[in-house]
């Protein structure tokens, strides 16, 4: 539930009873909710259209779709919250998974001692730009636009463009692992780093400085929030998503290619900015909703495999997706106006 | 005066990375002497000529103080629509010609109306038209090129006006003196750079900024179409993935040539020798036989070092002005 949400049920708690339909109101004006409610009508035509959506083998890839596409989106959201943002997602996600791979199967180490080097590289990277944007004060846009072309030309050249198509086989093993029946294992991996996250964001001093500084630096500075380290820590953490979501990819595929995420990792940027836009995370900063990521990438993921099914081309898929996207920000340009109208905000 | 010489120095975008381009042909040359014969100067050319087109689409919206990420897609978009239509429609090459710009004027129209209307920022909204663009361009060829490009045009894009100065140098002197008029002499320049200094003051002073961003988008749309042809010209092929790798470089060459990425500031000299300059550094790779891929490292290095540069004379220059003073 949002911020905005709770602070109107402690406010009508005290209003009494005329405030009652004003938060049913504002509940069903969630993004949330409204969320909940288009997964659940998309699944259910789908479901009753295509008998294909329901079987075991599509509920499986499914799910294995919603856990990465909402890790990419959560490691977009972890940096969104700053009021900046990252083009570097999709390379420092595809450096990482290359780096895993070089352990893995060049060094030949255990796979335990391959995933931690792989998650530290992401964070570094993340923490590099960081740093660089704090430092220099100039907007992260231009600093991870040209640190996404240094991170992939460095991957590029020393990978020479080669897949690590040897990597053990307990790699494709985890990601086509299932649990409670259908269920991906990678989407597992995905719900523990939500719940993760909602305890960072909603429970922790740090959590609650990180909100502030993107909420409006200047005040939390006056307040002793040390921004400069917040936003620091917002692209570290937005690297090691973005590793860990790398990590995913190469498990489903059992090998790490350099191309997962496209040339210079462009092909992240939408499902990254998709599903938190969706969710509601105001890409101004300060405000975020993990569930709402999790919703809006399950309810991409629904539409596109639902279109698939359908037999619609990938590439009209694609050209969808865009307009998904601005509908996404029209709708939740036009849930405020609403909200506003009504001084719910 | 020798302080007011120096300051103008300073505050001149284009003479520092001129100085840097002078050099890197001096140096490369010495190097390399194949480096300066016909064929390879007219092979440069080329390349800045479409480089340059592609750069100014960014400047512009740049001047207005967003950013444009569906230039490249909708280049693209443009440039198999200009050959599509040609092929399987059998239009005549300039009605498509004039079609393709069409497209791209309209397509940055419906971007600049909605990112005003709705005042979302320009980076989303160009993102999801990016991918609505590629979309149609990928689902209209289904990410196969068009071949039947006119003999006409695969001339204009290979051949040379005279001596080795191609012909795509055409469309981008008319580019670069059309902008450079527009900023000087147009109202719709000043009021671009106006809202990219500082968009409240203008909509205060009364700048109509809806019909400002329309315009800025509009332009934008259109240079991308024109480079997304002279691209087709120059491949001699429908290619749907022309434009995928415009983003860093649409970027890395205005701010090279000193362009303030927070808007209202614009140098199409130093834009110029922006694209120069990456131009020489991808040729002389290859002169020198290294890694094709180290380029993209060495455009975003190029990035860093030009915003710290811009950063520095920011500073020098408000430091000159305090002494003076």
């Amino acid at each position: 539930m949002s911020s905005a949400v709770t602070e109107q049920l402690t406010e009508n708690a005290s209003t009494g009873e005329p405030g009652r339909s004003r938060v049913l109101l504002s509940i069903l004006l969630s993004n949330e909710f409204g969320l909940l409610a288009l997964n659940v009508v998309a699944a259910a035509i789908f479901a009753a259209a295509l008998p294909a959506f329901t079987s075991p083998f599509s509920l499986f890839t499914l799910s294995r779709q919603i856990g990465i596409d909402t890790m990419i989106g959560l490691a977009m959201m972890a940096v969104i919250v700053s009021g900046g943002l990252d083009l570097s997602v999709g390379a420092i996600g595809a450096t990482s998974a290359m780096a895993f791979g070089f352990v893995a199967e060049r060094l030949g180490l255990p796979l335990a001692l391959a995933v931690p080097p792989a998650l530290a590289l992401g964070a570094m990277l993340g923490g590099i730009n960081g740093t660089v944007i704090v430092r220099s004060g100039v907007h992260s846009f231009i600093i991870t636009l040209a640190s996404m072309s240094i991170f992939f030309g460095v991957m590029i050249y020393l990978t020479k463009a080669q897949a690590f198509n040897g990597l053990p086989v307990e790699v494709a093993t985890f990601g086509r692992m299932k649990a409670f029946g259908p269920v991906s294992v990678l989407l597992i991996v995905t719900l523990v780093v939500c719940a993760g996250l909602m305890v960072l964001y909603g429970l922790t001093q740090l959590g609650r400085e990180i909100l502030a500084a993107g909420a409006n630096p200047r005040a939390a500075s006056l307040s002793g929030v040390p921004v400069g380290r917040t936003i620091i820590l917002c692209h570290t953490l937005t690297g090691a998503l973005a590793a860990l979501a790398g990590l995913m990819l190469t498990a489903r595929t059992g090998a790490a290619v350099p191309s997962m995420a496209g040339h210079l990792g462009q092909d992240w940027l939408l499902p990254a900015f998709l599903a938190p836009v969706l969710g509601g995370t105001l890409l101004t900063g300060g405000r975020i909703s993990v569930i709402g990521t999790l919703l809006g990438a399950t309810f991409v993921t629904i539409i596109t495999s639902g279109l698939l099914l359908m037999r619609v081309s990938e590439f009209w898929v694609q050209a969808f997706l865009g307009f998904m996207l601005l509908a996404a920000v029209l709708i939740d340009r036009a849930r405020h106006t609403i909200l506003k109208a009504r001084g719910m905000v | 005066m020798d302080k007011r010489f120096s300051l103008q120095l300073l505050n001149n975008d284009w003479a520092g990375p001129a100085l840097i381009s002078l050099a890197a042909v001096v140096v490369i040359s010495i190097l390399q002497p194949s480096f300066l014969t016909p064929f390879n100067i007219l092979v440069l050319l080329s390349a800045i000529a479409v480089n340059m087109v592609i750069a100014l689409g960014q400047l512009v919206i740049v001047g207005i103080g967003q950013m444009n990420l569906a230039l490249g897609s909708l280049g693209g978009l443009v440039g198999v629509c200009f050959v599509g239509a040609i092929e399987v429609l059998g239009v005549p090459t300039p009605v498509a010609m004039l079609m393709g710009l069409a497209i791209g004027v309209l397509a940055g129209m419906a971007n600049g109306y909605i990112i005003a209307r709705t005042g979302i920022s320009a980076f989303i909204i160009t993102l999801a038209s990016l991918q609505i663009f590629k979309g149609i361009n990928l689902g209209i060829t289904k990410a196969q090129p068009f071949y039947g490009v006119p003999d006409i045009v695969k001339q204009f894009g290979n051949t040379a006006v005279v001596g080795p100065i191609p012909w795509l140098i055409v469309p981008m002197l008319i580019a670069a003196l059309g902008l450079w008029y527009l900023f000087r002499r147009l109202r719709i320049g000043r009021y671009i750079l106006a809202m990219g200094g500082n968009r409240q003051a203008a909509e205060l002073s009364g700048i109509d900024t809806v019909g400002t961003d329309i315009w800025a988008h509009a332009i934008s749309g259109l240079l991308a179409a024109a480079a997304g042809m002279m691209l087709v010209a120059r491949l001699q092929i429908g290619q749907p993935t022309i434009g995928d790798d415009w983003l860093i470089s649409s970027f890395a060459a205005p701010v090279i040539g000193g362009a303030a990425l927070s808007g209202g500031h614009v140098s199409i000299a130093g834009t110029f020798f922006g694209v120069v300059i990456i131009a020489i550094i991808t040729q002389a790779l290859v002169l020198f036989s290294i890694d094709p891929f180290v380029v993209q490292i060495v455009l975003g290095a190029l990035i860093l070092w030009a915003v710290g540069i811009n950063r520095f004379r920011e500073w020098r220059f408000a430091k000159m002005v305090t002494a003076g003073a």
